[in-house]
């Protein structure tokens, strides 16, 4: 294990909380940053200076929508004037042909737009409002622009069959990569679990159909599947490492190591207003915390693996175990998997039972 | 594939070079950035979309007198073919044109 402080490579800005979309699995915090409380042009523009002077290569703007701010394409320029790779995430909600002009003069350079489904139907249950039709529209407009487009599909129990269906939208669009993620658990997805989880015969299926899909596409167009961690042999090495690559910040300027770190009983964050990038992601707290290899249990710090997953995802650890600091129960090796099994089997057996349609808990707008 | 001498790279839409004032040279790509110098760096910077693969072997046959020619030519046609494999080039004129999404 080194010592030394890894170089931050990418910052993802999470500019607002403010979303037209009430995704059921969205991964925002339960507790959303509110509109008043979101830093100003000005300081983000600092920000990306200061992220792009300790290293950070790429700016990753997402939300809630990033486009519910007004600034977004000022905020594009001003991101790609510091020296970085602006790539924007969305729903496509907030965008008509001028302003994805705009954001193309600006200098995006990425575009990934979410799909909820393949479907009308679908995609409005699951993001709990009519979204499908604007999504297809703005497809259409980015097949007239010089920008790199990636499809992002969120996949659970009640879509997982679609999966030919979002293929072929794929495949009749501009796009240049795909991402079917399935959907991980925490945030708003962890309150909707049990009825998004898909069952163990369902994610085989979709394994197989996606090692077909990249295989007839090689080349042409890159497929990524992602699967749930509870599926998973060995857990993922969550941002890449806590602290080893990226830094997230909050509408309010709180810079995390991660989407969900604030979840995590005693967890102290730096703002933006109160210390510079640089110093933050070396010397904070939060960033220290679960850095390298020290804080490991036994089992993680002995494992050939240790420094490719990192012990797996501290929030998922603690959401499951109620210790942060424990194996990532994911993990086939941890001696907390039975609880990731009973989560697993109950989904299963409920797969059995009659179909109802689930009671949502659906992520609302913030003031 | 090898490319074709008298097609035109250029950078795949969403890949490109960070600026020069920077302090290491970057190839950003969607979900990846690669760090570039030396002999890599000088082909990136002539994939312009108006320089033929022609043209580029002979500016670094130049730039590089020193080495064996064929050598030079060799190392670039491998090089630009690795670059489209990964999707970071296109070939305008060329068989594998796929610029079709661009104005």
């Amino acid at each position: 294990m080194t010592s030394a402080v890894p170089t931050p490579l990418a910052l993802i800005a999470e500019l607002t909380h403010r979303c037209p979309l009430h995704c059921v699995y969205c991964s925002n915090p339960l507790e959303m940053a509110q509109r008043a409380d979101e830093l100003s042009t000005e300081t983000w523009t600092r920000v990306f200076r200061e992220a792009a002077a300790a290293g950070v290569l790429q700016a990753d703007f997402t939300g809630g929508e990033p486009l519910a701010r007004s600034d977004t394409v000022d905020l594009v320029r001003v991101a790609r004037a510091a020296g970085l790779y602006v790539n924007l995430i969305t729903s496509g909600l907030p965008l008509d042909e001028a302003r994805l002009d705009e954001l193309v003069q600006a200098g995006i350079d990425h575009i990934q737009l979410s799909f909820q489904g393949a479907t009308e139907e679908s995609a409005n249950e699951f993001s709990g409002t009519k979204s499908h039709a604007q999504k297809l529209r703005v497809l259409d407009w980015l097949k007239r622009r010089r920008v790199a487009v990636t499809l992002n599909f969120v996949i659970h129990r009640g879509n997982i069959h679609q999966l030919a269906e979002m293929l072929a939208l794929a495949e009749s669009s501009c796009a240049g990569r795909i991402e079917f993620a399935n959907v991980q658990y925490y945030g708003w997805a962890f309150s909707n679990r049990e009825n998004l989880l898909p069952t163990r015969e369902q994610l085989d299926r979709s394994v197989e159909f996606m090692k077909h899909a990249q295989e007839r596409l090689r080349g042409r167009m890159q497929v990524e599947y992602v699967v749930p961690d509870y599926y998973a042999k060995y857990p993922k090495a969550c941002m890449g490492g806590w602290g080893q690559k990226m830094i997230l910040i909050t509408p309010n300027g709180d810079v995390l190591p991660c989407h969900a770190a604030r979840i995590i009983p005693g967890m102290q964050f730096e703002n933006v207003k109160s210390g510079s990038i640089r110093d933050i992601w070396e010397n904070s707290e939060a960033f220290r915390k679960f850095r390298g290899t020290e804080w490991m249990p036994e089992l993680c710090k002995s494992c050939d693996r240790r420094e490719r997953d990192f012990g797996g995802c501290r929030c998922q650890a603690f959401l499951l175990t109620g210790d942060a600091a424990a194996t990532d129960p994911v993990c086939s090796l941890a001696p907390q998997r039975s609880i990731v099994d009973a989560v697993v089997a109950a989904a299963n057996d409920a797969a059995e039972k009659p179909l109802v349609k689930p009671n949502w808990l659906y992520r609302p707008n913030p003031a | 594939m090898t490319p074709e001498l008298s097609s035109r790279p250029r950078m795949a839409v969403g890949c490109r070079l960070n600026e020069k004032k920077q302090p290491s040279r970057v190839l950003h790509m969607p979900e990846k950035a690669l760090r570039v110098s030396g002999p890599s760096l000088e082909i990136i910077e002539r994939c312009d979309g108006r320089r033929t693969v022609q043209e580029i072997i002979s500016e670094l046959q130049k730039l590089y007198s020193k080495a064996e020619p064929q050598k030079v030519a060799a190392d670039i046609l491998e090089y630009l073919a690795r670059l489209h494999a990964q999707r970071a080039l296109d070939f305008i004129g060329g068989e594998t044109d796929r610029s079709a999404n661009a104005k």
